[in-house]
């Protein structure tokens, strides 16, 4: 009798189990969809983020100008049926432009943010997790960054790298590894002293799993929040960069450069600046918002 | 029958601004095979320390460690390997001492495989296996820690504990920070799991009414030296040092009509920076006198009963 009710008992969890690993698997980030959709503004955000990824990725296939082609003959038009932006200088349409450049500034975003994800992380990592010498070195290091303005920080390696895509990215994302490493940091140092570090170094647990898998995962989440924030930033700085004929260079449609491009004709053709501006401050005040309802999202102390 | 597992003249030093922090000194220990030796003592007076130092989450300072007849006070990376798979702890605070972002399943299967006391086949099975020995419903396998009780989550930490199949467990407090119906089902797992696998307990506690349940013999300790160790009940019965009948008559009584005398204890505890080198209860004590001030020692005032008191020999005869 005993026997069957155990097999019984048995049955039901594993047939169950399926489907409950997957709901209880994903509950924490369900929950953190749940209150992000709470939040109207953040989802105005995340629409936002989303078109422009879908125009980015797809621009080739929507503008109906060539992005780099001359014609002089239709240069300099206002907003009109054909070009809903108007012309530039070089009689290149405004809006295929501004859409074809939406790879270039949402990539060098998303590319600096992530470097510098990667890189500070890792030293955030190493200097929580062991510290000593190799908290100190790596904490020097930082402090020695940080107090060069990132500004000026991003100017100085674009020029000795040069110009270009990928050493932009490189320029902006290298300015990022010192505020990440020193988040990461701290954090490591507030789960460092709880009792499941213990526990695991207790059962044998190998440091780089200790680090990576066990303490990381509860560290990370500012750090989304932070990042999320800081693309925005980021595309502004590398427009600032292409704006001084660093980073991304001309006739490559980034907005910075096409603002600068357009610059001297400010008095007489304003809107071939203020549709890349509105382009790129609509982008980042997107992304801000969703920053924003990220944050509060993730905030343990905001469950209700 | 040879001990499992023995200290001697074991010493955990700090350094600190001020000076050498004195958190364990020179303490001598031996634990029998399958008995629980329970160690009391307020907030602060090392016993944790000791436990994390026997265990090898801290390093000693001074001293042997004796587990199996061999000496492993320094053990090498391959012999810490092996060691931890023997000696296992258990902490306070079952909240933070489960990772929050691992389920129940999680935690237990990586420290399975770990240990290779199972493969990835039969780590399921063993699982269910670990969660019905710690009496762990079956459902609460996909649960994450923040969705259980401080009780339901000590079962998982004495489930992880388990899966390394340990022969001696360091239990840090495990029922102070549980509701006292709690504190009974988990003292009674832990009594039930040791008569099962023979388990051998360091069982940490400043409750002295739970020490008294679970333990065989208790060791007082304060200000990191043991002041009196012998048989439970002897204890309770016979308590020799003075630190020691402080700290019993502070227990409350259920009989209102025995009016009992509290033994009040003055000052606060002092300094374990860079302690003096005589009794360190001395400053406390009501019967102190210049004898204290030299340097104490352990002695047999009676059979198995260790005290660090050279009045103890006038306490039992009265």
């Amino acid at each position: 009798m005993l026997r069957t009710q155990r097999k019984v008992a048995d049955v039901t969890p594993a047939t169950m189990k399926k489907s409950k690993e997957e709901t209880k698997k994903q509950s924490q980030f369900r929950e953190v969809m749940k209150r992000l959709m709470q939040n109207k503004l953040a989802v105005l955000g995340m629409v936002i983020i989303i078109v422009y990824v879908l125009v980015a990725i797809f621009a080739p296939y929507i503008i109906k100008y060539d992005i780099a082609e001359l014609n002089l003959g239709e240069k300099n038009q206002p907003p009109s049926k054909e070009h809903w932006c108007g012309t530039d200088d070089f009689g290149r349409d405004i809006f295929s432009r501004l859409l074809y450049g939406t790879r270039y500034s949402l990539g060098l975003g998303l590319g600096a943010v992530a470097l510098g994800l990667l890189v500070g992380i890792i030293l955030g990592c190493l200097a929580g997790f062991f510290g000593g010498w190799v908290e100190e070195i790596i904490m020097r290091f930082c402090d020695l960054m940080q107090a060069i303005p990132g500004t000026l920080l991003a100017i100085v390696i674009s020029m000795v790298l040069g110009s270009g895509f990928v050493n932009t990215i490189i320029a902006l994302g290298i300015g990022r590894i010192p505020m990440n490493s020193r988040l990461i940091r701290a954090q490591f140092l507030n789960q460092r002293q709880l009792e499941y570090v213990e526990a695991a170094r207790a059962t044998n647990c190998p440091k780089t799993k200790l680090m990576f898998v066990h303490i990381l995962p509860n560290t990370i989440s500012p750090l989304i929040v932070l990042s999320t924030m800081g693309v925005g930033g980021t595309i502004m700085m590398a427009a600032g960069l292409s704006f001084i004929n660093l980073g991304v260079q001309p006739p490559l449609p980034e907005w910075g450069a096409m603002i600068t491009a357009a610059r001297q004709y400010i008095r007489y053709y304003p809107y071939q600046l203020l549709f890349p501006g509105l382009f790129m401050g609509i982008l980042v005040l997107a992304l801000n918002l969703f920053g924003d309802g990220l944050r509060d999202a993730m905030d343990p102390k905001l469950k209700d | 029958m040879s001990a499992l597992l023995e200290t001697k003249g074991i010493k955990k030093y700090f350094s600190t601004p001020k000076g050498m922090l004195h958190a364990v000194d020179d303490v001598s220990m031996t634990f029998e095979r399958g008995t629980t030796v329970g160690v009391v003592g307020e907030s602060g007076c090392g016993k944790s320390t000791l436990g994390r130092t026997i265990i090898h989450l801290l390093e000693s300072t001074a001293g042997q460690i004796i587990f199996e007849g061999k000496d492993v006070t320094h053990p090498t990376g391959k012999e810490l390997f092996k060691l931890r798979q023997d000696m296992q702890i258990i902490f306070q605070d079952p909240y933070s001492s489960l990772n929050p972002r691992f389920t129940v399943e999680e935690t237990l299967k990586e420290v399975l495989l770990r240990s290779k006391r199972a493969t990835r086949k039969t780590v399921d099975k063993e699982i269910e296996r670990l969660m019905d020995m710690v009496g762990l419903a079956r459902r609460w396998r996909m649960a994450y820690p923040h969705e259980m009780d401080g009780g339901r989550r000590q079962r998982v930490c004495i489930g992880r504990t388990l899966a390394m199949n340990p022969k001696f467990i360091v239990c840090d407090e495990p029922v102070s920070a549980l509701d006292v119906s709690i504190q009974a089902q988990v003292l009674n797992l832990l009594e039930d799991l040791q008569k099962e696998h023979d388990l051998t307990y360091m069982f940490v506690t400043h409750d002295l009414s739970v020490v008294r349940h679970i333990s065989d013999n208790i060791s007082v300790m304060y200000l990191g030296q043991v002041m009196e160790t012998c048989p439970c009940e002897e204890l309770f019965e016979r308590p020799l040092h003075p630190y020691t009948q402080a700290l019993l008559s502070a227990i409350p009584s259920t009989d209102i009509h025995k009016k009992k005398e509290r033994m009040l204890i003055k000052g606060e505890l002092t300094s374990p920076i860079e302690p003096e080198p005589g009794c360190r209860f001395a400053k406390r004590c009501p019967y102190v006198c210049d004898e204290c001030d030299k340097p104490q020692q352990l002695k047999e005032v009676i059979d198995g009963h260790f005290v660090l008191c050279h009045k103890a020999d006038k306490f039992v005869s009265c």
